[in-house]
């Protein structure tokens, strides 16, 4: 057992927080946050440049055969600059189902462009009534000679806005809560009857609905098999999962960094305020749920290669509740130890706050995975 | 980074596991595995089957009769012995005087008390609190006066735990009332055998029997006894606590009482339905599960990180998280217990000497209750939770 990271893994998360120190900081980041596509171009491309959208792929789909591991870096030192550019969408979420579930023809068109950089996606999933359930589908495939024909609304579509292709779901048969006959669909989001809403996410971030109205696409764009979708989505959501743990060991880590500098000069009847006991003792709870959180957030991505779905599914329903309700506890009692300061836009500590609170939502918030971990047996089963 | 144990790692564990299975009594671990409380005579019978296997000090170096283990081996060690489950080597000696004397000891004292340790030949317990002296343990007034070849003792200790079986105790004494007080202290060993020593037992919440109130008046204790330096006692204090932080998660102990309250849980019945069926019941199972699990992985961080930098004997101050979450969750499993018993965790099964009466049903209820009121002492003892969140605001925060 061996918890530290390889030569390269060190040089990889050394060298990209090197580069979000220096060109990331919190007055940058809200110019960024501030321009109408909300995320940097430019940034986009030094990520490239460093590899990191090829990160997660084989070599022979243009990547550079990286594990979890290497995702959970990339993710972490994000949610410590809070980055804003859509690689959770294009990388994590629309290369990874490509990667896990895309034919060999898919994944040559596709992947050497997202490893490149030169081409975003989104994954079109969540609906107005399916809250976390992965399985509720409403959005229609039928058939149409040898192609299918969508239509339905997604919404929150992470990076959906601007995204160059669209993986979207859609039912091929049965019911809106049935497991089976989800279809997974590779959407142009140049293709007719495709029209989106973009807007900013509370965390300052970019998403946006889509409405399908009758809209075409071809049989060899569908990914896998189009009445038996479902497993290849969980499988995603559980890479997804052990991501965004990563990112909020990130976020949590600067929310705490910041707590403790404000307890250290932030001065109140003639003392630095952390000479008080029971802001210690906070500072001391905060720092302990962020040690179990972080822990949660390795096994998470330890688990994340698993072919135990059961095992697997078992073990991010565990790390997001941890994770949930770690980063709500360090995420307010860092606002509270702040005080008003921490109320305002101005300063960093409440983004990081609010960027926790939507990790939390996102693909299933703390009393979901609880409930899902306690209905199939508990962790030790 | 490499997450998983390694094959040499788990061929250990197995060959431990064949061990544990072949060779821990079955009415010790019958006990264990209810929660009902293991005798004297179960822990020296225990102690002595592991130490002709040469693990009864398995963290000890080898020259003390230690088996040269790995952290990691050593963590799965204690791991698989509290899941098994198997009592844990008698701490006071094991863990806690044993090293101070190796560390600090004359050569006398190492010839003299290691070997008797590992054995179980001497029972120690531990002479550190006093009614004045709980979290501020330095200000604790129990004198020792030099008078020629002896010291003369004379004060009180308490919460002294199993001391009624105790052939040995290890105090801290003042034995320099100038100095500042962490300045005055020294570390003795005495003979309960002393003229001078009355033990008188403390009752707990639990009706247990656990702890004593120890008395000295006019205790004479040989020079010799003296361990390291005079007025040094409170270093090797210091050392001693760190020590006691690194085997206080107890993660095996608290897997395997959780399988119990599944268990039972699957059995004992609530709304016409098994209480595991319960929603409620089941989340907040669920929840000591993710808890227990994150704090396992953590203390495979503090382990493999000790096995990296070398044993230093000195434990990360992160460490302290463990005694903290590993004492909250075996708290919550002892009252997730207790729940689970419903009403039957109420009837007070009384041990009247003499008696016939068969026992109040289910009998296997008895400890649920009495688990849960005893269990308060874990996040008390060794350095309270509260002292435990001081280390580490001072230590790892620089608050």
């Amino acid at each position: 057992m061996d918890f530290d990271f390889n030569e390269e893994q060190s040089m990889l998360r050394d060298s990209l927080d090197r580069l979000l120190a220096d060109k990331y900081g919190f007055e940058k980041r809200n110019a960024i946050m501030a321009q109408p596509e909300g995320w940097s171009p430019d940034m986009w491309q030094a990520y490239a440049e460093m590899g990191l959208m090829a990160l997660p792929f084989a070599e022979e789909d243009g990547g550079l055969g990286g594990t979890p591991v290497e995702t959970m870096i990339v993710m972490e030192s994000f949610g410590k600059a809070l980055a804003l550019e859509p690689y959770f969408p294009t990388v994590v979420l629309g290369g990874g189902l490509l990667r896990m579930a895309g034919s060999p023809e898919q994944r040559a068109e596709f992947l050497p462009q997202v490893a490149a950089g030169d081409l975003k996606l989104a994954f079109a999933h969540t609906e107005r009534n399916a809250r976390y359930d992965l399985n509720h589908v409403e959005t229609s495939a039928e058939k149409d000679g040898g192609d299918w024909v969508l239509s339905g609304t997604k919404n929150v579509v992470l990076g959906g806005g601007d995204a160059d292709y669209l993986l979207v779901t859609a039912r091929t048969s049965g019911d809106a809560r049935d497991e089976n006959g989800i279809g997974i669909f590779i959407v142009d989001a140049k293709a007719e009857g495709l029209s989106r809403r973009g807007y900013k996410t509370q965390d300052g971030q970019r998403a946006a609905d889509l409405t399908l109205d009758k809209v075409k696409v071809a049989a060899e764009r569908v990914i896998g098999d189009p009445g038996n979708g479902l497993p290849a989505i969980r499988r995603l959501a559980d890479s997804a999962i052990a991501a965004l743990c990563a990112e909020a060991i990130g976020v949590m880590g600067q929310l705490h960094a910041l707590t403790l500098e404000y307890l250290k000069v932030r001065k109140q009847f003639g003392v630095p305020i952390g000479v008080f006991q029971v802001l210690q003792h906070d500072a001391v709870d905060m720092f302990v749920a962020m040690e179990q959180a972080r822990s949660m957030a390795l096994y998470a991505t330890m688990m994340a290669d698993s072919n135990d779905d059961e095992e697997r599914g078992r073990a991010m329903n565990a790390a997001k509740a941890e994770i949930g309700r770690a980063g709500k506890l360090v995420g307010e009692t860092a606002i509270q130890l702040h005080g008003g300061v921490g109320m305002t836009m101005e300063y960093a500590v409440g983004h990081y706050f609010k960027r926790m609170t939507m990790i939390d939502i996102a693909f299933g918030d703390h009393d979901h995975h609880l409930r899902q971990l306690a209905a199939g047996g508990g962790l030790f089963a | 980074m490499e997450l998983r144990f390694t094959p040499e790692e788990v061929a250990f564990r197995d060959e431990v596991r064949t061990f544990f299975k072949e060779n821990v009594p079955d009415d010790i671990r019958d006990k264990m595995a209810v929660g009902e409380h293991i005798e004297k005579d179960d822990f020296v019978r225990w102690t002595r089957i592991l130490n002709d296997k040469g693990w009864a000090v398995a963290h000890w170096p080898e020259e003390y009769g230690g088996t040269g283990w790995d952290p990691m081996r050593q963590y799965i060690f204690l791991e698989e012995l509290q899941r098994y489950p198997a009592p844990t080597p008698l701490p006071f000696g094991v863990n806690m005087v044993g090293p101070v004397i190796y560390t600090f000891g004359s050569e006398e004292q190492k010839k003299q008390f290691l070997p008797r340790i590992a054995n179980l030949d001497d029972w120690w317990c531990q002479g550190f609190s006093e009614p004045g002296a709980g979290s501020d343990l330095a200000s604790l007034k129990t004198r020792a006066i030099r008078d020629g070849d002896h010291y003369i003792v004379n004060g009180q200790k308490t919460w002294t735990t199993l001391a009624q079986y105790a052939d040995w105790i290890f105090c801290l004494v003042r034995t320099d009332t100038e100095a500042k007080k962490q300045e005055g202290i020294s570390f003795l060993l005495i003979d309960m055998n002393t003229p001078g020593i009355e033990v008188r037992p403390i009752v707990t919440i639990d009706g247990g029997r656990e702890i004593n109130e120890v008395f000295f008046t006019d205790v004479k204790v040989p020079v010799e006894n003296l361990v390291g330096q005079e007025n040094k006692g409170w270093d090797y204090a210091k050392f001693l606590l760190g020590n006691e932080r690194t085997n206080i998660a107890r993660v095996g102990m608290s897997k395997q009482r959780i399988a119990r309250v599944r268990d039972l849980a699957g059995k004992e019945m609530s709304g016409g339905r098994p209480l595991i069926e319960d929603e409620r019941f089941r989340e907040k199972l669920a929840a000591i599960e993710i808890d227990l699990k994150a704090l396992e992985l953590t203390q495979l961080r503090v382990v493999a990180a000790d096995a990296k930098r070398g044993n230093t004997g000195r434990p990360d101050p992160a460490s302290s998280i463990l005694k903290i979450k590993g004492s909250e969750i075996q708290q919550g499993i002892t009252h997730l217990l207790m729940q689970v018993m419903g009403p039957h965790a109420l009837p007070y099964h009384e041990e009247v000497e003499g008696s016939n009466e068969p026992p109040i049903e289910p009998d296997y209820a008895a400890s649920a209750a009495p688990g849960y009121f005893n269990y308060r002492k874990v996040s008390i003892y060794g350095g309270s939770n509260e002292i435990q969140k001081n280390i580490i605001a001072k230590a790892v925060l620089g608050l």
